[in-house]
């Protein structure tokens, strides 16, 4: 049997409509507490029993104005968990993976993670080897050198990623030199941090105070707050870590072309200002986002993906900081398209403004903003990350359960009117990574600086 | 473990569906698993099976191109596809109110997806950027899983790449297309799933709706793609214009899953012995006693075990810097593999890998997304969809004796050795 595509494509009955939707079944409403206790910890727990695990989250404040900070913090956070007066690096991945549980700790310029999760019934030695960890890590002198040595070589590795290069150059030409820049610190810093340094650096800034900790799942919520405040008995502290100086403002300029001699691929970091979750105006820019290129079905993917063919990968997003938020734009496109996609994604940025989202077009975003929501929060790991995020910028969990009633108040004209002041092509810097002998029609188009 | 009741049931043209129905999630999930790969692919069309799954979203009868993705989004959902060695996977997840929505999406695809050429080199433009992004134009680009295989596997189902060669992609015709959907897309060659927010009664009753009168045709032929494991060590390198670091990988033949599941689970139970976590034995040893390598990882499969059939690859892999000898790494992972061949872990060892894989069973349960394709790709691979609910037992009851037997198994002079050597910064 050999048909034709065509064939294939046609059957006797025809086109069939598309069925309506069905009810929808409620959200299961969550037993939780949010309190905070006398060390200053704020502690948020869920009861979410849909497996027996218990997903934990940590976010200690952990900005510095010092340059050699970033590679402190990132040695830091390497031996953070390599052991204790209490265990060895050994004894403490032994107890926790007899319990199920992994814990791991990371650090970007805001703040100090320690993310993990462990079998429900292991939660007393999850707790135990956190606190154990907050109040005694050593930074043994030989565990602070190897994990120093990896980081030099993860570093280059890091470095040699063209997003990592784009992300480098992106925040210079937006926020200059402001702390909030310095993700990853330079190999030669982080080759002369000393142990006693960072065992500095902890005494000074892994703090108690202005600390979050969100514990999710099959657990009851106030024996754990109980059993919480027992376990980090000994983690205290009345001074808390001052925030970083709020980050400029991004204005917008000229897009940077940064020399990557032989690339095949170009990257595209555009970026403007946005607004804080807290602002009245931000369920609209989250839709207009969406409309713009948050989404498969955003105006930016539907024109160079799936009709020009130019990218596999366009999307934007908003990026929270601890003063507002920007607005991030980002395309991968071949070499000899570079220009072309530059063009039709400030096109879409216009014609945001212009030729706004009309009510079926509203009524697709409302519901994917809400449905996606409801997906990201349906399991223990993905509703910790969401409650986490939220308390770093202050929100608690009700706004998280009040969010679908506010994007379904959002109206045309708060789209439109957001969407024409914040998507201006001419509010947008950025950055394009790529061989720039190759790229020289861009200059063509304008507003681009080639070296 | 948490696991979910399961109800399996076949429609006359041949669809198999598995039902996990959950009381309480506000949201369902729904796959599509095809069975064939990118093993499947002919001579001459390296990387089609790939390019066909992007062609699968393109439109069907009902259904004008954009149409799929919007009206999944538009019920609030998310959605993907994903081509493996022996199946390719098409998956949303959406809030309850969205399932018929899904099963018609499914159904008017599998029934009449509308193959055309203006689509077809659409998607051949998007796939070379896939492959651009994810191979060309960044460092250890495919590896292990597009270098390693040539190395290790002789036939050209085996070893091939299974992203595509550019030349092959644009060589992709519209009759290829046709042919291979009739070949491989028929009902009687796939699985759906749904998990979640799905009442089984209800289910059936849409199933039959939008599936019952998809046209039944004949499942193609599964070919063998056994092959002998080598008979003796195979050394091949790759040259790598952005690594900035070499790195090594080294693949192993496993048992067969479907045949010898015990065997397969005690070389899982290894890998997780030699490098999963601080404590494991090529941690310990290659990172933190003689800090030979910054990472090192070992697993089963090229993709994650467990989603492959016969043959497949046993991986150690690690990066390590330009004083350090590929020589040297390999010779000691080969000393930490004697060991355990000669002497059997501890109990503890044991207990450690097995607790960690019954806590990432319970969380990838409980993503609604990894429980629908794993009960999908259990079910297609070894017809058994609650073997994933027996796996934690199964893992603990693996003994220090079987741990010795697979470090055993994995010979030096049966074995492809890859070495990436780095010129990063060099053009």
């Amino acid at each position: 049997m050999t048909r034709t595509a065509d064939e294939i494509g046609r059957t006797a009955r025809g086109p069939r409509p598309l069925p309506a939707l069905g009810t929808q079944r409620p959200q299961p409403v969550l037993q939780s507490v949010d309190t905070v206790l006398g060390s200053g910890l704020r502690v948020i727990v869920v009861r979410q029993p849909s497996v027996p695990m218990v997903e934990l989250r940590l976010r200690i404040p952990f900005g510095g104005t010092d340059p050699r900070h970033s590679a402190r913090a990132e040695v830091l956070s390497e031996t953070l968990l390599a052991g204790t007066s209490r265990r060895d690096r050994l004894e403490l991945d032994t107890d926790l993976a007899l319990v199920g549980g992994e814990l791991r700790a990371g650090v970007d310029p805001e703040r100090l993670s320690v993310s993990g999760s462990a079998l429900a019934s292991g939660l007393p030695t999850l707790l135990d080897v956190l606190g154990d960890a907050l109040t005694g890590a050593t930074y043994a002198d030989d565990e602070v050198s190897v994990e120093r040595t990896r980081l030099v070589e993860r570093i280059a590795v890091a470095r040699s990623q063209p997003s990592v290069i784009a992300r480098e150059a992106l925040q210079r030409r937006r926020y200059g030199d402001h702390p909030f820049t310095r993700e990853m610190p330079v190999a030669e810093e982080v080759a002369v941090v000393t142990p006693e340094e960072v065992r500095e650096l902890h005494r000074a800034s892994v703090l108690s105070r202005g600390s979050v900790l969100v514990l999710v799942g099959d657990v009851d919520p106030d024996d754990t707050v109980a059993k919480l405040a027992t376990a980090l008995a000994d983690w205290q502290s009345d001074a808390s870590v001052a925030e970083l100086q709020p980050l400029p403002e991004v204005t917008g300029g000229d897009l940077q072309v940064v020399h990557r001699p032989g690339a095949v691929q170009s990257q595209l970091r555009l970026s403007a200002r946005a607004m804080a979750r807290t602002h009245p105006d931000y369920p609209a820019m989250q839709l207009a986002n969406l409309a713009f290129g948050g989404y498969f079905s955003s105006r930016l993917v539907e024109n160079i993906r799936e009709d020009k063919g130019y990218t596999y990968h366009a999307r934007s997003a908003a990026e929270f900081t601890n003063s507002g938020a920007s607005l991030l734009v980002e395309a991968d496109t071949a070499t000899d398209v570079t220009a072309a996609a530059l063009w039709e994604i400030r096109y879409e940025l216009g014609r945001l403004g212009l030729v706004p989202p009309d009510e079926s077009e509203m009524d697709t975003l409302r519901r994917y903003a809400i449905g996606s929501l409801l997906i990201a929060t349906a399991s223990q790991g993905g509703l910790a990350s969401q409650l986490t995020a939220l308390a770093g910028y202050g929100l608690d969990p009700q706004w998280l359960t009040d969010h679908p009633a506010r994007l379904a108040a959002v109206t045309e004209e708060d789209v439109a009117r957001v969407a024409l002041e914040y998507f201006a092509p001419t509010a947008f810097t950025g950055v394009i990574v790529g061989d720039a002998d190759a790229l020289g029609s861009l200059r063509g188009l304008g507003g681009v600086s080639l070296p | 473990m948490t696991s979910s009741e399961l109800h399996r049931f076949t429609l006359p043209n041949g669809l198999r569906v598995v039902l996990a129905p959950d009381p309480i999630s506000p949201v369902v999930g729904v796959s599509v698993h095809y069975d064939v790969g990118f093993r499947s692919e002919p001579q001459g069309r390296t990387g089609f099976a790939h390019l066909f799954e992007h062609l699968m979203f393109q439109g069907s009868e009902s259904l004008e191109k954009l149409a799929h993705f919007r009206h999944i989004q538009a019920s609030g959902g998310t959605f993907n596809g994903s081509t493996h060695p022996d199946y390719t996977d098409y998956y949303a997840v959406l809030p309850s109110a969205g399932l018929e929505r899904i099963l018609f999406l499914e159904a008017d695809r599998m029934r009449a997806p509308k193959l055309t050429e203006e689509n077809l080199r659409n998607q051949i433009d998007v796939v070379k950027e896939e492959i651009r992004l994810n191979v060309l134009n960044r460092p250890y680009g495919g590896f292990p899983w597009i270098l390693l295989p040539p190395v290790l596997f002789d036939s050209f189902a085996n070893a091939h790449n299974g992203y595509g060669d550019f030349v092959d992609l644009e060589q992709a015709s519209i009759a290829d297309c046709a042919e291979f959907f009739d070949t491989y897309y028929a009902p009687a060659n796939a699985v759906l799933t749904i998990a979640g927010a799905v009442e089984p009664d209800e289910a059936r009753e849409l199933i039959d709706r939008h599936f019952g009168d998809v046209p039944p045709r004949p499942r193609p032929d599964r070919p063998s793609f056994a092959e002998p494991p080598p008979a003796a060590e195979r050394r091949d390198q790759h040259t790598d214009p952005h690594a900035p670091l070499p790195a090594l990988a080294l693949g192993y033949r496993v048992p067969d899953p479907a045949t010898e599941l015990d065997a397969y689970l005690a070389h899982l139970m290894l890998s997780g012995v030699l490098a999963d976590g601080d404590g494991s034995r090529l941690q310990q040893r290659l990172v933190h006693r003689d800090g030979l390598v910054s990472s090192v990882s070992a697993g089963c499969g090229l993709f994650g075990p467990l989603e492959a059939r016969d043959p497949d690859v046993f991986t150690v892999t690690a990066v390590h810097s330009t004083e350090v000898t590929a020589d040297r790494v390999l010779g000691a992972v080969d000393e930490e593999v004697d060991r355990l061949a000669g002497e059997e872990p501890d109990e503890t060892e044991l207990r450690k890998v097995s607790a960690r894989w019954a806590a990432s069973l319970h969380k990838e349960h409980d993503r609604v997304t990894s429980r629908t394709l794993g009960l999908g790709a259990f079910e297609l691979l070894f017809g058994d969809p609650g073997l994933i609910y027996e796996l934690p037992g199964r893992i603990a009851a693996v003994t220090p004796a079987a741990v010795s037997a697979a470090a055993k198994s994995l010979r030096p002079d049966s074995r492809a050795v890859l070495t990436v050597v780095p010129a990063g910064g060099k053009s």
